[in-house]
């Protein structure tokens, strides 16, 4: 085991960068994800750490040692693909067996190893099966299973997980991160799966366009998001955003004015556009409200034009009017956050007795203290400085 | 109407096979002839005469002692000159990687008879002429083109992460190539294996040619040079004996192997 540190790490693909100049420790023993959007460079991130790929400028460190010009093998990280890369010409032991083989270990201790690792993850059943004879999740496990079967001084996961159907998907990572805790390996896992990166990280990092977003535990990247593209990225349902700009003292989103939240500088905020960032707990049903805080937040009607209902908690995209410049505005965030459009819709959170039907007006009340602030410009949250 | 096409398949087929076949069965039937004059498909006498003749000449000897060595060596070195070639093509990223399979492609077109005469003087020279080498470098020459694009199209379809996760596992460059690559892609390395093993069994062109005398002539050439009892007989029965004789080795390869023949034959054309 060891800890992995990346010194301002660029990849360059003739005048493109892929990867651009990423610093990130990761610490003995450590499960740290990394995310992204597809073609953010975190692939290419791993499979630099892993050797797979040249390092353009910048260091890798595994265990203190700069391993840049080290071919894969003498690094000694063992690595989970998405395709899993089975081999499939040998038997699920040989597969698990392969590494141990390589390293020529004596055939008796190979056994020992291959039926140790077979048994953590349920697989003494198919040791003598091809690959081609395996189910998705069956295979999934063989690949778990070459992976720690042997010493590796870290494991490195590339999206092992998206080729499963979701309920496998579930189960699987639950086993990850049993194992992972078992084993107390350090771990770099790639996913662009939020909720992949939620469960199971340590910390996480958020990578786009090559370039590192933020890198905090899961609650700390949730709560406190370094900018626009990663409270975006974020959350599921994800965050709300709007144009959003000061007046007389209060927040002005296109439908209705909240006070700020109480902890940001409100002089701060004057004559800049703002983005402001609504997490759908943080909009309600009006009446719900604990009449206390009415005045922390503002109430608004609007159509709620479709539930999502998933039995203990229930979500409504409530459509709201847009004047034209809001409009315009609302397009330039969609193109700043590489989407194709954002709706003039508002995620709230619903009791889950609710009764609302899709259709009807409903009166919403948005907390003003749990608020996103950020710059429109920049993309930073200006809570986060705050 | 499904019975009817399959009927209509039927005899299709049987007429394929028969017009293929004929000729293999008439040269056999000849080669059961006491007399080779006797007409008829069928000999009024059958016997084993003439392979026994055949077997016991020294001429027929040395010819198949000839042909399977050159055609073993040549085999074993293209194939494995071809692997490592294909590889190459396939995985590595180098300045005029396509220009190699088109110049491959260019010299499997080239008419085997253009290259004789040149050859022949240039043998001469050298010392090639009337030797195994002589005969080993023209077939490699072209069968390697047809290795190289086989493999090509074989090792293009194991996908690159197994051979990444072999490297992760601790394996060398080689050792990914020689226990990774090289048994999934054995299908690929048998059929060209095979094709190259006809090539160079079946070649008359180069075998008449390049070779004078008992030193390197293969079996094709030398069924040429068969004398009947007197000089002025056609020894037709003996000749069909000895082609038999060498057609043997290639039957049987062909149905020890020909599901994986024709799996690699049609690979890389089904699966993108």
């Amino acid at each position: 085991m060891a800890a992995i540190r990346l010194r301002n790490v660029v990849k360059a693909f003739g005048g493109f960068r892929a990867v651009d100049d990423v610093t990130l420790d990761i610490a003995d023993g450590e499960f740290m994800i990394i995310v992204g959007p597809s073609g953010c460079g975190k692939s290419t991130l791993l499979r630099m750490i892993a050797g797979l790929e040249d390092v353009t400028s910048g260091d890798v460190l595994i265990g203190g040692e700069r391993v840049n010009d080290k071919p894969p093998r003498e690094r000694n990280l063992a690595m989970v693909f998405q395709s899993y890369a089975l081999y499939p010409h040998l038997t699920v032991y040989d597969n698990i067996a392969f590494p141990l083989r390589l390293a020529k270990l004596p055939e008796h201790e190979v056994r020992h190893k291959v039926r140790h690792a077979a048994e953590m993850l349920e697989l003494e059943e198919l040791l003598g099966r091809k690959p081609a004879e395996l189910s998705g999740g069956q295979r999934q496990r063989v690949a778990m299973g070459r992976a720690i079967v042997r010493d590796a001084q870290a494991f490195l996961f590339d999206e092992p997980l998206s080729n499963l159907d979701a309920r496998l998907r579930a189960q699987m990572r639950a086993e990850i991160a049993r194992l992972q805790r078992r084993l107390g390996t350090t771990t770099v896992y790639v996913t662009h799966d939020q909720t992949e990166a939620m469960t199971l990280g340590d910390r996480v990092a958020v990578l786009r366009r090559g370039v590192l977003q933020q890198c905090a535990p899961p609650r700390e990247l949730y709560e406190r998001p370094a900018n626009l593209f990663v409270a975006a990225f974020i959350g599921a349902p994800p965050m709300t955003l709007l144009p959003a700009r000061l007046e007389d003292e209060r927040v002005a989103l296109p439908f209705l004015a909240v006070p700020p939240p109480p902890d940001v500088d409100a002089a701060s905020l004057r004559s800049r556009p703002l983005v402001a960032g609504i997490r759908p707990e943080a909009c309600v049903a009006a009446d719900r409200v604990d009449p206390a805080r009415r005045a922390l937040g503002g109430a608004f009607e609007g159509v709620v034009d479709v539930i999502e209902w998933l039995g203990h908690e229930q979500y409504a995209h409530v459509a709201y009017e847009l004047a034209p410049d809001g409009a315009r505005a609302l397009q330039g965030l969609a193109a700043a956050l590489d989407y194709d459009e954002l709706k003039p819709r508002l995620i709230a959170s619903l009791d889950p007795g609710s009764r609302v039907r899709e259709g009807e007006r409903a009166q919403f009340w948005v907390d003003g203290s749990k608020l996103y602030l950020f710059d429109a410009e920049s993309g930073e949250n200006l809570r986060a400085r705050a | 109407m499904r019975a009817r096409g399959r009927i209509a398949l039927t005899v299709a087929g049987a007429a394929i096979v028969l017009y293929a076949l004929f000729p293999v069965v008439w040269i056999l039937m000849l080669s059961l002839k006491a007399d080779a004059q006797t007409p008829g498909f069928l000999p009024r006498e059958w016997t084993l005469e003439n392979y026994v003749t055949v077997l016991e000449s020294g001429l027929f000897l040395s010819a198949l002692r000839n042909s399977i060595g050159i055609s073993l060596i040549a085999t074993t070195a293209s194939v494995t000159l071809a692997t490592f070639a294909a590889y190459a093509v396939a995985r590595l990223e180098f300045k005029g990687r396509r220009g190699v399979l088109a110049t491959a492609l260019a010299i499997a077109m080239f008419p085997t008879i253009s290259l004789v005469p040149p050859l022949f003087d240039l043998w001469r020279a050298v010392g090639l002429y009337d030797t195994w080498l002589g005969l080993v470098i023209p077939y490699m020459s072209f069968t390697l083109p047809l290795s190289i694009w086989i493999l090509v199209a074989f090792f293009r379809e194991i996908p690159w992460e197994i051979e990444q996760a072999a490297r992760m596992d601790g394996a060398t460059a080689f050792q990914a190539f020689r226990l990774v690559i090289v048994p999934l892609a054995a299908p690929g390395v048998f059929t060209a294996a095979i094709l190259t093993f006809f090539f160079a069994w079946n070649d008359f062109v180069f075998g008449i040619s390049l070779t004078a005398s008992e030193a390197a002539r293969p079996v094709p050439a030398a069924l040429a040079f068969f004398t009947g009892e007197s000089f002025f007989e056609q020894p037709a029965a003996q000749i069909a004996a000895a082609s038999i004789v060498v057609t043997i080795p290639v039957i049987v390869l062909v149905l020890l192997f020909q599901r994986r023949i024709v799996a690699g034959l049609t690979a890389g054309a089904v699966k993108g």
